[in-house]
């Protein structure tokens, strides 16, 4: 087996006293799409947090191409490619949606995605450059999130919930394009509690359940009653 | 004749007290940091320009060359060294830390400079007037310190708005731990917000020097006239703050006009007022 792009490897992370994840392991090659589901508060976005920096694990390590980043700090973590659309969108609110663009842009790694080709992309985001990023509507944002992680020409995209309040046809529309966005060969995580959505984008999948994997495997050979046993725990 | 002479002046010191604002504004907004030794820092400037002056033989105004970047480096350095460490979901570690900075700066200047009054020369320019009315005279040198508080404060707007650092500025202040996503290393940042705010506390402490005496104790006032242009003007706006600056100045003016001991309590009870009316300032911008 090649050595994957990303391995996490059996991580303890927690909230102060709080244990909020339990030896978690798994492993995303290069080019590859991974979806991690699960019930709210079984650790899913503590997963993306910890991979990208925000918070450390306490046991465990991460290795990202071969170098420990369990220790860094997220802004580390980005230039060396690891870029995370937060949950909630989390846009600069003061910034216009271009400004948030370059923001996401600041680190200058050199790749494919530049503002052109973030607005060819997303076309109503160049429509609106110039707005304040509360003006735009919710999926317009989620764009604008992405589109500001992209920037940063990331080697893996980490995706926290970006159906979360959006409606059913705008989550179609962003999913629609991230096909687009893994053709440039970039590997991708994406976290969602829409099951069915994460299983059409994803090769491979992880299951939560209360901070522990509790099921994991290609998504087109897990059968809907193992998930849902591993979704409840029943 | 004597009234529109005694409020041009208040409009020309007005400057002076916005140049004092706006590094106090500047870093509130980027780190929300209330940096209680912001006026002992305009004082260090002015001895730090004093020490630059007796060296090298230079005026004042040319000795901005040196003491602006030398000011911006103590002020990268203190922040990396010790201000960032006391930055966290709680406002009062730092307001504890800078309080004691304070102390420590006017004791320090204290010990080396003595309690003696000092005052920079800048040679001829320093009494220079003209007659802009009949009647109304303008000093060539406060004139000049009124034009570079506006094009501080000018500068400021502009590196807040058109420049990466800037944009930097305005995205970690929205989110800190976003900005740090993005790439954004936040202790970096918010040294380079230090560093620029000593930079304008350098220019206004050698104004400061050049108009009038100083020593080691006339911090903590520098710094209640700062905070009062601040609020004044709204936070977080620095046109504002310039407004500020200059209606606290204008009412110091009229203040003294009606008697000279009326100076600063008059400044004082206009900034009262305002915030009685309106808390939030003359032009609120930061939101929340």
């Amino acid at each position: 087996m090649p050595e994957p792009l990303l391995q996490v490897a059996a991580i303890d992370a927690y909230y102060d006293d709080f244990q909020a994840l339990f030896g978690v392991s798994l492993r995303v090659g290069a080019g590859e799409v991974a979806a991690v589901i699960g019930a709210n508060g079984a650790g899913k976005s503590t997963v993306l947090k910890t991979i990208a920096g925000m918070m450390a694990p306490r046991r465990g390590d991460i290795l990202f191409d071969g170098e420990s980043i369990g220790a860094m700090p997220a802004f580390e973590v980005l230039r060396r490619g690891i870029a995370l659309v937060p949950e909630g969108r989390r846009l600069f609110p003061s910034l216009t949606v271009e400004e948030n663009l370059l923001i996401g842009g600041q680190s200058r790694r050199p790749g494919p995605w530049t503002l052109e080709r973030v607005y060819q992309l997303f076309p109503v985001l160049a429509e609106r450059r110039h707005l304040p990023a509360p003006a735009l509507s919710g999926g317009q944002q989620q764009m604008c999130a992405i589109a500001r992680a992209l920037m940063s020409n990331p080697r893996l995209l980490l995706c926290d919930e970006i159906s979360l309040g959006l409606a059913p046809i705008v989550v179609r529309d962003i999913y629609a394009r991230l096909p687009t966005i893994v053709a440039e060969g970039l590997s991708l995580i994406v976290v969602e509690q829409d099951i069915a959505q994460a299983l059409k984008a994803s090769a491979q999948v992880y299951c939560l359940q209360e901070g522990r994997i509790a099921l994991e495997g290609k998504a087109a050979e897990l059968t809907r009653e193992s998930i849902s046993a591993a979704y409840f725990g029943v | 004749m004597q009234w529109l002479n005694g409020i041009l002046q208040g409009v020309l010191i007005g400057g002076l007290y916005a140049m004092f604002a706006a590094g106090l504004s500047l870093i509130f907004g980027v780190m929300r940091l209330v940096n209680i030794a912001h006026g002992d820092l305009i004082v260090l400037a002015a001895y730090v320009a004093l020490l630059v002056t007796q060296a090298l033989g230079i005026d004042p105004l040319t000795s901005l060359l040196l003491v602006v970047p030398i000011m911006a480096i103590i002020g990268y350095a203190l922040q990396r060294g010790l201000l960032n460490h006391t930055l966290g979901d709680d406002l009062l570690p730092p307001l504890l830390v800078t309080f004691g900075l304070s102390i420590i700066i006017q004791n320090g200047l204290l010990e080396w400079f003595t309690a003696d009054s000092r005052k920079l020369q800048a040679g001829a320019i320093e009494i220079q007037a003209f007659q802009a009315l009949h009647g109304v005279w303008i000093g060539v040198l406060p004139l000049i310190q009124f034009v570079v508080a506006v094009a501080v404060i000018a500068g400021l707007q502009a590196l807040f708005y058109y420049t990466a650092l800037g944009r930097a500025f305005r995205a970690t202040s929205d989110d800190q731990a976003v900005a740090q996503l993005m790439g954004l290393d936040t202790r970096h940042v918010f040294a380079m917000a230090m560093a620029l705010s000593l930079a304008v506390v350098a220019i206004a402490g050698v104004f400061l020097a050049v108009r009038a005496n100083f020593d080691p104790s006339i911090g903590p006032a520098r710094l209640i006239f700062g905070f009062e242009a601040v609020i004044i003007g709204g936070l977080g706006n620095m046109w504002g703050t310039l407004v500020g600056g200059i209606i606290l100045g204008v009412s110091q003016a009229i203040g003294a006009q009606i008697d000279p001991g009326w100076q600063l309590l008059a400044g004082h009870i206009v900034f009262l007022v305002i915030l009685g009316f309106r808390p939030r300032g003359l032009f609120p911008k930061v939101s929340g």
